[in-house]
């Protein structure tokens, strides 16, 4: 049966890997290519690539960094960060990348999904979804989609949004808690479930990790399908080797 | 001259990881990556890859010419069918509302059913995304150095069903049986990425480069 898949994830500003806290107070975690080079060793599944400020500035990835990272790795690599057109999205996949990941452009426009999934296959496109908690207190739990790298609020729930780029034909889903990312507190579990128990896709879980506890949850309680994680690889906190081992003592299915 | 192997380019899908990997193994071969029939046709042994949609995948052989020249060549070139190359490889898709393909193999392919709770209570997700065990049924030399059960790499939301048991090569679980693999006499076919699998895919990929049926 299929295994659930280990994703470290490098977030890329200006041909660097770094490591930001909710987002924002940004720091150096090395180069992409000797990054992705070691987590291929360690038995990575996969490898997700950010450029993290590219939507924001508003300027095309970086693809000279995906062909170098591309041709370093033998495991599948999703690529994000600025993708706003079919011509991106063939760019990319001809720099080497697997799967291209959408979110300020599918907020804009979700016929654009539907139009890279139509051409390129949905297998290809996953929808990434920043979500903030927004209900007060004792109030059930509501989520709010962020675009822009999380800068900019769209008053669109997220749970119903999940739902939509699932009809619209993404492939799968890369779901991160602002409120937890960086913050080492574990994944928004309630969140995930809330959005893995409606759609029919896989989903991603991503943003808190900051324990081999936090994946196991993020598996289980989450009902994720792979766990995204960046800071306790990056700084060797735990090699990817190290989680696979502690899942599989745990009873989940990983690739060993 | 160092014998060629042909990757069929008919647009679709990614061909970089793909020609990279069949680089690193094949350092004495050639690589030809190629939408011209006649190119194909004199290269020594042939991948047909291939992502996204069984209709499209099908029109765009159909109008490069090269629907019967894979046909052709399958009858004595060894050929390497991968995901969706695999999946054309058979006589019917019932992807998009039903596709005659090739028909290198008797039997057609049919979607993953519905997703619905598995033994854990958990529902089961449509495409099938990620590493999966292959169980070898048969001995083949594609196979060699290869352990029984070891994981490849999947993404497809359809999958073979060749009606000829014989053909079936290797099997994986989701949440039934279905075919991982399938071979009969010169062609073989992978419904996962070896590209994508790291060094045991790189092995699949170099046994075929050296098999000689």
């Amino acid at each position: 049966m299929l295994a659930k898949r280990i994703i470290p994830c490098l977030d890329i500003d200006r041909g660097r890997v770094v490591k930001g806290v909710r987002f924002q107070d940004v720091q150096d975690a090395g180069d992409p290519v000797e990054v992705a080079r070691k987590y291929d060793y360690q038995g990575a599944d996969e490898l997700v690539f950010l450029d993290i400020t590219a939507s924001h500035e508003d300027r095309p990835i970086l693809f000279q960094t995906v062909e170098q990272v591309a041709r370093e790795i033998y495991i599948p690599l999703t690529v994000g960060g600025g993708v706003r057109t079919c011509a991106d999205v063939r760019a990319l996949l001809s720099a080497g990348a697997d799967k291209v990941s959408i979110n300020t452009a599918a907020v804009e426009n979700p016929g654009f999904v539907t139009e890279a999934g139509g051409r390129y296959g949905v297998q290809c496109i996953v929808v990434a979804i920043d979500a903030k908690r927004v209900n007060k207190k004792k109030e059930p739990p509501r989520w709010e989609v962020f675009t822009h790298g999380g800068r900019r609020a769209t008053g669109i729930d997220a749970i119903e949004w999940a739902q939509k780029m699932v009809e619209h034909g993404a492939g799968e889903l890369l779901v991160t808690s602002m409120d937890r990312d960086g913050t080492k507190a574990g994944y928004d579990n309630e969140l995930l479930r809330a959005i893995s128990d409606t759609v029919a896709v896989p989903l991603i879980a991503s943003g808190g990790v900051g324990t081999l506890d936090h994946l196991y949850e993020g598996l289980e309680e989450g009902r994720a399908d792979a766990v995204l994680a960046a800071s306790i690889f990056h700084q060797g906190t735990y090699t990817v080797g190290a989680a696979k081992e502690f899942l599989d003592g745990r009873g989940v299915r990983v690739r060993i | 001259m160092a014998a060629a192997i042909g990757v069929i380019d008919y647009g679709m899908g990614n061909l970089h990881s793909l020609g990279k990997a069949l680089e690193r193994v094949s350092a004495s071969s050639r690589l030809v990556i190629s939408y011209d029939p006649e190119e194909l046709m004199n290269c020594d042994r042939l991948v047909l890859p291939g992502v996204g949609g069984v209709r499209e995948c099908m029109n765009e052989l159909r109008r490069l010419e090269l629907n019967e020249m894979v046909v052709e060549a399958a009858r004595n070139k060894p050929t390497l069918g991968i995901c969706l190359g695999m999946q054309v490889m058979l006589e019917w898709s019932d992807e998009n509302e039903g596709v005659p393909a090739l028909g290198l193999f008797p039997g057609k392919v049919v979607r993953f059913p519905d997703p619905k709770p598995d033994g854990d209570g958990e529902r089961l997700k449509v495409p099938h995304m990620g590493w999966n065990r292959v169980r070898q049924t048969q001995d083949h030399p594609i196979w060699s150095g290869v352990p029984d059960d070891s994981w490849f790499y999947f993404v497809h939301s359809y999958h073979a069903q060749p009606s000829n048991p014989d053909h079936v090569l290797g099997l994986s679980q989701y949440p039934n049986d279905f075919a991982a693999a399938v071979a009969r006499d010169n062609i073989v076919a992978f419904q996962f990425h070896p590209e994508k699998s790291q060094n045991l895919g790189m092995m699949l990929l170099a046994n075929f480069t050296h098999w000689d049926p």
